[in-house]
């Protein structure tokens, strides 16, 4: 395990840039979560990591070794896919032993038999180490395909939105076998992914990519409470952020120069009031809690609300804010970070 | 997926499985398009175990005493001797001694059908090995690097099969002799391997296409070179595409007619323009030549039963999740 630095990382394809000056350092043991839209390059950084993409300008660092020029197969560094994951030609067991049968490891079949037998277990698919990799189901095939990366002890894993095509009860089962395996081997991960909660659940710090740029890096609860702006804000919370005018609800404070108010439904108050200023336009029911779909004039706005809550589809309601978020025309944060 | 709701009237019948009636039909029209080229295939071997007369008889002999003239006379020249000599001979060692004599006549040694088959055995896989193994290199580069020029290379490699291959026998059969490559093994084997290696990349490109990349990548990473992890993991994923671009080339280059009759006469000659010779060997011997191409059969249909097994295993991606 080792410190991997990269340092203003850039790579272009055609005339698109997709990954754009990025500055990173992720500590030994650390699990860093790259978070980010379809495109947004996080899959291009890992690319870039692993060796299988040269970059255009930068440097990168793996242990303190320059990683300019070297194959993949020199870095020391372990990736999961998000598909295709295993080789459908061998068994689970020759799937396992792959990576250290490689002629750069030359390790003895005893060696390799124990390794593959404890990962095996880590990652509780032991009972079905002779099965072809094709005969297993999809959490089975992933959780191969973690343990693949597991039996190489590299500096650095880097996974590959490794959980997103499984269903969501497997999803948070294996997200949480994975931190705890993580934690176990006290291992270095970079894992990307478009799922927030992955980011939220998973993550010692997130990474925020836009369009290619690194746009804020922070521990989980910094990079909710704190977003540095729209697109960062936007990427966090369920149900979504909503962005509205100045002056459309009472109780905001905004700053000069505020474009945007950004309330999150900790920053919404409300309470059942006929003639208030809004009106319930639709109820979702999600059982433990209820979305409230609210129109206050033409805007609409989306907030959590407490399944007894006695309200209904047209009935008037008060809407107030509490400390919302304040962004400027350009998008940023106006005011002061929170948690400082 | 959505499921379609049945149209009124055919509530019974699924949309996913055939009918009752139309897999009877399609079982019917399979069934007779095999007889109808099975006929032939079944006349030659019958004429293969036919007596000469038989073989000529008019209308043809469904029923007859098998004989195994044919294939004696195929693998024997023989030379006619007076029914004295031949009664003076000590008895017959062999099946083909008593069959030969019958005619009045001794073998004389062995035909040449033999080596011409071994020629042929050895032109026809040694330039299908050569063929598959330069257009699997050539198809997995044009597949995985960004080669310059690549869609007009690759059309230039299918262009060289737009022509008919006779229509340059002449400068072939010229550059072959001045080579002197005319009647070899070898001149053989790089001619067919010339024309089948264009079948042969643009098929297996095809397969390569179809084998994801991130598989070599992960092996890449895991530690392999680029070539071990070709080796170790796109091959044995090609193996379909191997075995059907194997047997292709294969049967084009064992049946291959027109250029070996034209290159080859002697030591390199094949078993394809030499069947016909057999007939010229004391009159119109039917089974003797039915019988070359009953045995000429045999190799073509062990490779593809051998092979059936990597044809129809269609390896299962289902280690992909798409």
């Amino acid at each position: 395990m080792a410190d991997v630095i990269l340092k203003g990382i850039t790579k272009s394809f055609g005339d698109k840039r997709a990954v754009d000056a990025v500055d990173l350092h992720i500590h030994d043991g650390e699990f860093v979560v790259l978070l980010g839209p379809t495109g947004a390059g996080k899959t291009t950084t890992l690319r870039l990591i692993a060796g299988l993409e040269t970059p255009d300008a930068g440097t990168l660092h793996i242990g303190g070794r320059p990683m300019q020029g070297l194959a993949p197969a020199s870095r020391d560094v372990a990736f999961v896919f998000q598909q295709y994951s295993l080789y459908p030609h061998l068994t689970v067991y020759e799937n396992l032993a792959f990576p250290l049968r490689s002629p750069a490891r030359r390790m003895d079949a005893a060696t390799i038999d124990a390794r593959v037998r404890q990962v095996a277990k880590m990652v509780r698919i032991d009972h079905k180490l002779e099965n072809r990799s094709t005969r297993l189901s999809g959490g089975e095939m992933q959780r191969v395909a973690i343990g693949r990366a597991l039996v190489r002890r590299p500096s650095i894993y880097l996974m590959d939105e490794p959980l997103s095509s499984l269903d969501a009860k497997l999803r948070a089962e294996l997200r949480l076998e994975l931190k705890r395996i993580q934690k176990e081997l006290g291992a270095t991960l970079l894992y990307v992914t478009h799922d927030q909660i992955e980011a939220m659940t998973m993550a010692d710090r997130i990474g925020i990519l836009s369009e290619g740029r690194l746009v804020q890096i922070g521990t989980p609860r910094e990079i909710y409470t704190d977003p540095a702006n729209l697109h960062v804000a936007a990427r966090l919370g369920q149900p979504h952020i909503n962005i509205l005018p100045v002056g459309l609800l009472p109780g905001a404070e905004a700053p000069a120069g505020t474009a945007k108010v950004g309330a999150r439904t900790e920053h919404i108050a409300i309470a059942r009031q006929d003639g208030g200023n809004a009106r319930v336009d639709w109820i979702e029911h999600l059982g433990d809690q209820n979305h409230l779909h609210i129109k206050v004039g033409e805007h609409r706005l989306v907030t959590l609300a407490d399944p007894d809550m006695p309200v209904a589809p047209g009935d008037g309601i008060s809407v107030a804010l509490r400390n919302p978020l304040y962004f400027g025309q350009d998008g940023n944060r106006l005011d002061g970070r929170r948690l400082a | 997926m959505s499921t379609a709701k049945p149209a009124a009237g055919t509530a019974a019948h699924s949309v996913v499985e055939p009918s009752a009636t139309s897999k009877r039909v399609a079982a019917t029209l399979v069934i007779l398009y095999a007889v109808i080229t099975m006929v032939p295939l079944a006349w030659i071997f019958l004429t293969s175990i036919k007596s000469p007369p038989d073989s000529i008889s008019y209308p043809p002999k469904l029923l007859f005493t098998p004989s195994l003239e044919g294939y004696c006379n195929l693998f024997t020249t023989r030379t006619r001797q007076t029914p004295e000599y031949i009664a003076a001979l000590p008895p017959p060692e062999n099946t083909c001694d008593a069959v030969t004599r019958e005619r009045n006549m001794v073998i004389a040694g062995p035909s040449n059908f033999l080596p011409r088959f071994v020629n042929s055995l050895i032109i026809a896989f040694g330039s299908t090995f050569l063929a598959v193994g330069l257009g699997t290199l050539a198809a997995y580069g044009f597949s995985r690097f960004k080669v310059p020029l690549a869609d007009d290379l690759l059309f230039f490699i299918l262009s060289t099969r737009m022509m008919p291959p006779i229509a340059v026998a002449i400068p072939i059969f010229l550059m072959y002799r001045e080579l002197g490559l005319s009647d070899t093994a070898i001149g053989m084997m790089l001619l067919y391997t010339a024309v089948n290696v264009s079948l042969a990349v643009w098929l297996l490109k095809g397969f390569i296409d179809e084998i994801p990349r991130e598989y070599e990548e992960a092996a890449m990473i895991d530690g392999y070179t680029r070539l071990q992890a070709f080796r170790k993991v796109v091959l044995p994923q090609a193996t379909t595409g191997i075995a059907a671009t194997a047997i292709f080339c294969l049967i084009f280059a064992w049946n291959e007619y027109a250029f070996a009759s034209l290159l080859t006469s002697g030591s390199a000659q094949t078993a394809p323009p030499f069947i016909p010779t057999i007939i010229g060997e004391g009159g119109q011997d039917w089974p003797a030549v039915a019988a070359g191409t009953t045995i000429f059969l045999v190799p073509i249909l062990v490779f593809t039963i051998l092979l059936r097994k990597q044809l129809l295993r269609g390896i299962t991606f289902g280690a992909v999740r798409k």
